[in-house]
This record gives structure tokens, sequence and C-alpha cells, in this order.
């Protein structure tokens, strides 16, 4: 229900059903409860929501990139150039993620190896996955610190990452993620250490390489404002679920889930009408002790009625890319 | 103070705080980090200003010095009529029941072995003769304004999420009856949807006991919300400081006019383009002569690079120091090859 108008050949990424539960000494910690979406060539899917939403595990199950246990798959299928991703074996996978799945962390501090020269780094992917050597190696790395903008890029490859800054090592992180020409970039928070004005470039440097590159990028963040600027389709994410998708002007001009809706206003703006007093979304987030057996919104929903306590509401298409998890919406597809 | 209605609250005058660096193999001072390079700015009973600026400018350094957690190497700071920056152990003592702060991170600022009745009370210990009972029902009583359920008073802040971590912080920074608090990114840890309902609070208290905020903060949005007067800092010195709408809606520092255009628009229609500053913030340690920001200045000029140029007051009550508004001496010209430029872009 939540494809709506792709036809099957123009996607991607495929992602149905997808369930991660983390066990823990607590208990079962239900992350991720049946996530469904698709990529499609070429655009930029924006996934925004608040920390423990599940939008940063759900990218990391469906590249096998969880430590099981404690992690567990219990569910779904990530269909990726014909294949299941969660069936493949690590060996493959392993050179999926390197050529053609990049991925970009939040904190390049600590996803770059300290010990080891930025140009080392970056020749790793290209060794292991495109068995360039030498010269033919360090060219391309050459390139690909030019193509993310960092000057004097053939001298920089013998730098070690504490030598360049936060926005210059994120650089080095996309670089090196696109090494391999990935047909998919996924990028998780990746300005969120990064100050305003370097983020800005980011962002910019970011619209460039996708217009010459035409890869289809996933990207994770909490900020409203960034997903605006960037997205073409957003997700919405609350408690380990999906709870609107939208084309990136549908979401901000006529979001559909009281979520969203609340999300939206409770931010304050940097120009035109200033707010005397900010909206509250009162209480707090879910604890995901277990699979929902409710809306996960209902507690903190200013329109909440009594079904939504009784049962998860599935999405309901509202318009072509543009559902929403919620009752309020069933109206339509009543007749079904 | 007896004249309390005509002078400012905190009043603080070219402070600089500078940091040694040692280096070599005797340990000898090589140098130092200037991370706040005299800052003098106001603020009156009640309002609240905002301090923005970038990592490493130095906001949380003149937060954490005005309340002479730093000893600061230079400057005149008061608080109440008394000049702290020189104070003795004894009589800075005295004055910190008048002066409190609320930290960025409510995990690392409550002890994980005290109970929240202990940590609120704990100023009360070290400052009041208050009795046991008499401390209980003020606990209670501060519990209830920050909207902490007086239940809980028994449980230990892990049990607690960030956003009533925060309260609790809020809770131990009231508990002396403050005039004027400190809020040093009081938000950044917390998420969207917590962070409104920690303002609201911050605003509701402030009405409630009359407080005076210094809110030091890299949310350019959110300090809009807050704040009654804005300063902008970069490399340790204050650029630009106006009141809000002056500093929202007409920016004179090219900083300022970069920060603000910088800040994604949670719009999609407001895709324009933006002043994107090229390259990074220079080290404190060593910063460019002249103007700090001349390195990264889309409107550098010569003499950006040779003097350093001083506050003026451009607008009523918006200052800014650069040479820009400086080569005529009537300003009346400046703003308007300013607006130009700004066409241009």
């Amino acid at each position: 229900m939540a494809d709506g108008a792709a036809s099957r050949s123009d996607v991607i990424l495929d992602v149905s059903g997808l369930k991660t539960v983390f066990r823990t000494r607590g208990g079962e910690v239900h992350a991720v409860n049946d996530v469904s979406f698709d990529l499609r060539p070429g655009e930029l899917l924006g996934v925004v929501g608040e920390s423990g939403s599940g939008k940063s595990v759900t990218m990391m199950s469906l590249l096998g990139l969880l430590p099981q246990p404690p992690a567990e798959i219990r569910a779904g299928t990530v269909m990726f150039g014909g294949q299941d991703l969660l069936k493949t074996p690590d060996r493959d996978l392993r050179h999926i993620r390197g050529a053609r799945i990049g991925f970009v962390f939040q904190d390049p501090m600590t996803s770059l190896n300290p010990v080891f020269t930025v140009g080392y780094q970056l020749r790793e992917p290209l060794r292991k996955h495109m068995g360039l050597r030498n010269k033919a190696a360090q060219d391309r790395a050459c390139e690909l610190l030019e193509l993310v903008g960092i000057p004097d890029a053939r001298r920089r490859l013998s730098d070690y990452p504490h030598q360049f800054s936060g926005g210059m090592r994120q650089r080095v992180m996309i670089a090196i993620a696109l090494a391999c020409d990935p047909q998919i970039l996924i990028a998780d928070e990746p300005t969120t250490a990064l100050d305003v004005t370097i983020q800005a470039q980011i962002l910019d440097l970011m619209a460039e390489l996708r217009e010459r590159l035409k890869m289809a990028v996933i990207w994770i963040t909490h900020d409203l404002g960034v997903i605006a600027g960037i997205a073409d389709r957003v997700l919405v994410m609350y408690g380990g679920q999906i709870v609107e998708q939208a084309p990136v002007h549908e979401l901000f001009t006529e979001p559909k889930h009281p979520y969203t809706q609340a999300l939206l206003t409770t931010i304050p703006h940097i120009r035109g009408a200033r707010a005397d007093k900010l909206t509250v979304i009162e209480g707090q987030p879910p604890i995901l002790s277990a699979a929902p057996a409710a809306c996960s919104f209902a507690a903190r929903c200013p329109v909440a009625f009594a079904r939504c306590q009784q049962e998860n509401p599935p999405r309901f298409a509202v318009a072509p890319d543009h559902d929403a998890a919620c009752f309020l919406l069933t109206e339509e597809p009543a007749h079904a | 103070m007896p004249d309390g209605s005509t002078l400012p609250l905190v009043s603080v005058q070219n402070l600089k705080m500078h940091f040694p660096i040692h280096g070599g193999l005797l340990r000898r001072q090589v140098g130092e980090v200037k991370a706040v390079d005299g800052v003098s700015f106001d603020i009156a009973e009640g309002e609240t200003l905002g301090l923005v600026g970038e990592s490493g400018c130095g906001k949380s350094t003149c937060g954490r010095a005005i309340l002479r957690l730093y000893d600061p190497t230079e400057g005149e700071i008061r608080i109440d009529g008394t000049d702290i920056a020189g104070l003795n152990h004894k009589d800075l003592r005295a004055k910190r029941p008048v002066m409190q702060m609320v930290f960025q991170d409510p995990q690392a600022s409550l002890n994980p072995r005290m109970t929240v009745e202990a940590i609120i009370a704990e100023p009360l210990d070290e400052h009041t003769t208050m009795t046991t009972a008499e401390k209980r029902e003020k606990v209670r009583e501060l519990m209830d304004a920050v909207g902490l359920n007086r239940a809980f008073a028994g449980r230990y802040p892990h049990a607690f999420s960030g956003g009533q971590r925060q309260r609790i912080g809020i809770a131990r920074a009231l508990a002396l009856n403050p005039k004027f608090i400190v809020c040093d990114e009081p938000i950044a840890a917390l998420d969207v949807s917590i962070q409104a309902q920690v303002v609201n609070l911050l605003e509701d208290l402030q009405r409630q006991f009359g407080l005076t905020y210094l809110f030091i903060s890299h949310d350019l949005s959110m300090v809009r919300h807050i704040a009654t007067r804005v300063a902008v800092m970069y490399l340790g010195k204050i650029v630009e400081i106006a009141p809000r709408e002056a500093l929202y809606e007409a920016p004179k520092h090219p900083y300022t006019q970069a920060l603000l255009s910088a800040v994604p628009e949670p719009d999609p229609a407001f895709r324009t383009a933006r002043t994107i500053l090229q390259g990074d913030v220079p080290s404190p340690a060593n910063p460019p002569q002249g103007c700090n920001f001349c390195t990264r200045c889309p409107q550098v000029m010569d003499i950006c690079h040779k003097t350093e140029p001083s506050m003026r007051e451009l607008a009523p009550g918006q200052f800014a120091a650069c040479h820009l508004y400086n080569e005529t001496s009537d300003h009346a010209e400046a703003p308007e090859a300013q607006q130009e430029q700004l066409e241009v872009q």
C-alpha cells in the first residue's frame, strides 16, 4: 500500500516488513516495527525522527551492520539488485556495502581511523572492491578528494585525520563512501556534529554531487530544516515505525499525521512571524519494550480516540506517494 | 543597590579569558588561547540576552567566566552591583546564591548517586540554615515549579528522561532564589519535541520569579524565540549585539548575515541561494591580524587585514564591529551600500 504509484522496475531498494529487536538484560526493545519503504534511482529520500525513533537502526539492519546478538532481525525483506540483502552471506554483503552502497556516519572523527593517512583509507575500498593498485589508486583517491572540494588534494592524501577540521573530515568520509561509484549513498546525520556555516557547505556539496553522479541518497536527520532544503520525498519515523511518507512539499504544506503536524508547529522559525509561546508536544516518546498493540503516538496525540488505544493503525494512502498511519484517515479507504 | 532600577543587573566590561598553552621539554608557556578576548555587554533586569556563535567561538567560556567558574584574565564583571572579577573566595561564595547556572548535559551535571531530593537540596545545605523539614518543603515546591512529580523526589537521575533531568537541573539552579541564571546550551542535548517543553518552562519561570537570563546557544531559531537581545560571537569577540528584531530582520555584520542565511529553514518553498562562507574558523591561539573575520568575510576590504574594527552603534541599540560602516563618519550612507551588496548576492 505504501508503494503506490512507483512501478517495480523503478525501484532500486525495496524494504518491506522489516522488524528489528534488541535483546537486553532489561528485556526486549522493539526498535524497528514493520518498516516498509522503497528508494528510486536518483532521488533523495529524507528520513526524519527523534532519537530512538528507529531511523539509524533501520538503515543498519538492512546493511547487516548490527551485531547479532544482541540485535535480531525478526522479519522482512530488503531487495537490492535482485537479491534479498537479509539472506545474503556476510562475505557478499561486505562487497555490496563497500562498492554499491556507500555509508556516511554522523561523527567523522570516530569513523575515520586515526593511525592511517586519509590517502590510505581512501585507497582501501579502491583496492578491495575495484582492484586498483599503486598509481591508479592514488590518482583515483586524489580525484575523489578534489570531487568533494578539498583544496590541494594530492598533498593532503598523506595527512592524518586529525590534521583536518570537522567539515573537511566529513568531506573525506563522503569521498570514501563515493570511492566505488555506489548506486546508493546512505548518510546518517552527516551534518549534525557540524556548525551551521559548515553544514551549509556540506549541503551545498551534496546537492552538487547528486547532480553530477546521479545516485540515490537516503539522508537521515532529526532536523526538519535540513530535510526541507534537500529531500525529494520524506519518511517520518516515530516509535520504530514509519508514521508518514510524503513528497517534501506536501509534507510541509499538508502533513496528515498528528505527530508530523505537531512537530512542524513545535519548531521555532528564523524568519517570518514569531510565536509568543511554542506549541508543546506533551509527554515522552514511547518505550519500545513490546511490539506496538496500539498507535505509538496515541498517548501524546491531541486528537486520539478509543480505537487508537486498541489497534496499531496501518499506513493509509492519501495521495500518490503520500500515506500516514492514522485512523483519522480511514474514511477514504473504508470501502475496501 | 539603591539605584538598581537604572543600573543593569549584569555588566561585563572588556572581559578576557586567555588559557596558556604549555609546550617544549620544560612545559614552558609557549602561547595562549584567546578564548574570550575583550567582551563587553550589559543585561538589564528581567531581560534575556542570547549569546550565539559556532563551536569554539568562546560563548560557553564567556558564560563560565562571568560566573567566576574560571578566573578571568582581565576585565570587570558587575553582577547586582558588585564587581565579582576580583572578589576573594569567601566574598565570592557569599555572592553565589544570586547567580546560578543550568548546564548543557543533564546527564553529566547531576550526580548519579544522589537522589533528586538531595540534588535539589544541596545548594540549600550549603548556603542556608534551613531545618530539614523546611528544606523538604522547599524541594517539593521547586519540583512543582519545574513540573516534576513530587512523588519522584526519592528517585535517582537515571530514572528520568533527558527533558526531566534538565528540569532537575533547573530546579537546583532556582533553589536559592537567584536573580541571574546562565543557561549554557540547555536544550542542545534534547529532542525537538522536548526542547519546546524546556524553553516554555524557562520562560514561565522568568515571568514568575523575575529572572534574568544569559541564554547561550548555537540554535539561532530558538534564540530568536527566547531572547530579547542577541549578541553574536566570533573567535572570542562579539561582532554584533542588537535587539532581537533588528538582529534577525536587518543584521549588519557580514558574519551575522552569513550565519543567519546558513540556518536551514523548515520550509521547502524557501530553497533560496545562501551565503556560503568558505573555509573554517581560524584557531583562537593564532587569530588573524586585523578583523578576526577577515579570512572568511565575503565583503573583505584591505583595511580589514590591518586594523581591528571597533564597535559602533549603527541603529538604536544595534552595535556591530565592521569596517564596512566606518569609511565615512556619518553612517547614513554605509547601510545602503550594504543593501546593494546583499541584493547582488
